[in-house]
């Protein structure tokens, strides 16, 4: 299944550095901007839970940002097993660093939600430890690349991992469900909204496309460091 | 005729477990390390807050998973001295054989290490864990597949990095959390006499769980040690 | 029986071998020489089916590279590791290795095998035990218990003293009259032109020079070795 893999080449390179602004990442920015002021100015507040409540707007596109650039990782790792692309095994480190940059911003949220609604910094809601798991995936991911020198290697090794860590999130999600459902906790409250009325609907929407816009645009500045250094690698002849 | 799969396994399994027999430092430590653990964790708990009979399954599994990672840590690392991989990787046998066969190895070691483990438990725990022994020994031997499958693996990846006996309790762990769940909360609805399909049911999980890794890892071991 | 054509290996940045291209009949014995770093093990191992050329390509037993089972099959790889279990005995090592290779008989050849290369007396002992010109007789054994039609040699001089060399030289001319191919990679140059029907140099990668029978005379040898080497060319 898998071919030959080619070493980086002159092809894989972006033809010139871009000069100039990031016209991508400006307009993530300003998404966020955006989303940021229609969270605060122009949502309602949850009856119950009042304004933290609003934390959620962030934090749940956060976390669907989270899982799906680990879906990247193991997709990018599928590819690059069997075409031997680095461009590939790139694009999948990229996503990991960015997406356990939004894994904490989850689980930072997350406890920062929790405290003044239920009155405790973590529950072992089952979403949060999924989350929680998804981190330490992350990390040993991380620390997997950081410990091999060889690029070949560690792409592979790299892609073994993170199609592995792909298969293990329904397992660990599946064993902590029925762990809690079985030890019913004594806080009631979900942290999730129940049904949303349309504009918080419309925010988390909102807030979603700019997390997203924002992934995106850090996962192509990542990409580009990624390329460059591996160039500057292959002219030091390492 | 180059032998099959299996026959290539068995060798290599019959190789590892002739290497562990002869030297035995390997089975030793680990069991000696899994005793130990199982005192301490007693004398880490007040024994008028929590009852033995809960903290047992917790403390049985989650030294199940350390002592394990002592010998997966030697399953690859025994080919590197004097490159004695290069004699498995140079003979016209599958690759997946070579997984195969250390994995089995691998299977009896934790199995011998539980063979210590569990009596030690109830010594000190007070539970009457050998009253339910094909139960247990059935819950013992499906926990250890999963270990087996995902840890002989990542001991051929660790072997290759620069931080080989740190990196394989990092990558190893996560993985081992869907099978110590399951294999605890099983042991305690066993100690504490529950309907059998409440047990069931847990062992189900890690039944799945056993047949996706260990057909993913198998399918992987070939990336990770071609060259 | 043994071809390359412009067989190349990159690790990641590292160009450890390019464009190597040569051609051994069955039964021609070619000794590589160069410094250290030049890609030597590599090439063997890449002609062993060790590792994939990520370049070019080329044959070894009528097998193309980057091969399988098949190409494995007909080749014995000696390494200046010994490539032997420290824990069990020659005999076990070499046995296994026999098994591996769905030898007929595995114990029978084993013992012969091990008698070949004198070490029956010592053939119970714990490999890690034996001394080093020792365990190189035993990795001699294991790779050759099939009956390889190749043979490749990566510096088995390494660690061995007067007799010890001695004695591997008498094991590989005899490899050589019984009609086995063979890569030996060596510092000896003496030695190594003795045993050998072609020679080459090898340099940061590249085949820098190649020749067969009457150019290689050791007296010369030598000043040509360092001429390619060390100035450069």
């Amino acid at each position: 299944m898998t071919t030959l893999s080619p070493a980086p080449s002159a092809e894989d390179a972006i033809p010139a550095k871009r000069a100039g602004i990031d016209l991508l990442f400006l307009v993530a920015v300003l998404a966020i901007a955006v989303a940021l002021v229609r969270v605060i100015y122009f949502t309602p507040f949850e009856a119950i839970q009042g304004p933290a409540q609003k934390i959620f707007y962030l934090h749940l596109p956060a976390a669907l940002d989270a899982f799906m650039a680990f879906g990247v990782v193991a997709l990018a790792g599928i590819g690059y097993l069997w075409l031997g692309d680095l461009r590939l095994d790139r694009a999948a480190e990229s996503s990991a660093e960015v997406g356990v940059v939004f894994t904490t911003v989850v689980l930072v949220t997350g406890p920062i939600w929790a405290r003044p609604v239920w009155g405790t910094w973590w529950t072992w809601d089952a979403r949060l430890t999924l989350t929680l798991f998804l981190w330490f995936i992350y990390v040993s991911y991380l620390v997997l690349r950081g410990a091999i020198d060889d690029r070949a290697l560690r792409a592979r090794y790299s892609a073994v991992l993170g199609i592995l860590g792909s298969l293990l999130i329904p397992f660990i999600h599946l064993s902590v469900y029925l762990f809690r459902t079985l030890h019913p906790r004594p806080i009631v409250l979900k942290p999730s909204a129940p049904s949303l009325p349309p504009e918080m609907l419309t925010t988390l929407i909102i807030s979603f496309i700019a997390f997203s816009l924002f992934y995106l645009a850090l996962v192509r500045q990542r990409y580009r460091l990624a390329t460059e250094r591996d160039l500057l690698e292959l002219e030091e002849g390492r | 005729m180059a032998p099959n799969t299996l026959t290539a396994a068995f060798l290599i399994a019959r190789k590892d477990l002739a290497i562990e027999f002869r030297t035995r430092t390997a089975f030793f430590s680990a069991a000696v390390f899994a005793l130990l653990g199982i005192v301490i964790f007693y004398f880490a708990w007040d024994p008028t807050a929590v009852s033995a009979i809960d903290l047992a399954p917790g403390v049985l599994w989650a030294i199940f998973t350390f002592s394990g990672l002592l010998g997966l840590q030697r399953s690859f690392g025994i080919e590197q001295a004097d490159r004695a991989i290069d004699t498995l990787l140079g003979a016209p046998i599958p690759r997946e054989s070579i997984y195969l066969g250390k994995a089995m190895a691998n299977l009896v070691f934790v199995a011998a290490v539980q063979v210590v483990a569990i009596p030690a438990v109830q010594l000190f725990y007070g539970v009457p864990l050998l009253e339910h022994a094909w139960a247990l020994a059935s819950i013992a031997l499906l926990a250890a597949v999963g270990l087996v499958a995902v840890g002989t693996l990542f001991s051929a990846m660790a072997v290759n990095t620069k931080l080989a006996e740190m990196l394989l309790p990092v990558l190893s762990l996560p993985f081992f959390v869907p099978i110590v769940i399951p294999a605890a909360q099983a042991t305690a609805r066993l100690l504490a006499g529950r309907p059998a399909d409440e047990i069931v049911g847990w062992l189900k999980l890690l039944i799945a769980f056993d047949i996706v890794f260990v057909a993913a890892c198998m399918l992987a071991f070939p990336f990770t040690i071609e060259e | 029986m043994i071809a390359a054509r412009g067989l190349g290996r990159r690790f990641g940045g590292r160009v450890a071998v390019s464009e190597v291209s040569l051609s051994l009949e069955a039964g021609d014995c070619l000794a590589l020489f160069g410094p250290n770093g030049a890609g030597k093990t590599t090439l063997l191992r890449m002609l062993a089916g060790l590792l994939r050329p990520t370049e070019g390509g080329g044959s070894v037993a009528g097998v193309a590279l980057p091969g399988g089972a098949e190409l494995r099959a007909a080749v014995g790889y000696i390494s200046h590791a010994s490539m032997l279990y420290g824990a069990l005995s020659a005999r076990e090592n070499v046995e296994l290795t026999a098994r591996l290779f769905g030898v007929r008989d595995p114990r029978e050849q084993a013992v012969r095998a091990l008698e070949r290369m004198e070490m029956s007396e010592r053939a119970d002992t714990p490999v890690r035990l034996l001394s080093r010109g020792m365990q190189q007789r035993v990795s001699i054994a294991r790779a050759t218990v099939h009956d390889p039609r190749v043979v490749l040699l990566d510096e088995p001089f390494t660690g061995l003293d007067d007799s010890g060399s001695a004695a591997l030289a008498a094991h590989i001319a005899s490899l050589r009259a019984a009609g086995t191919t063979m890569v030996l990679v060596t510092h000896q140059i003496a030695e190594g032109l003795a045993l050998a029907t072609h020679a080459a140099i090898m340099r940061e990668g590249a085949l820098v020079r190649l020749e067969k029978g009457e150019t290689m005379d050791p007296s010369t040898y030598l000043g040509v070795y360092r001429e390619h080497v060390t100035h450069g060319a």
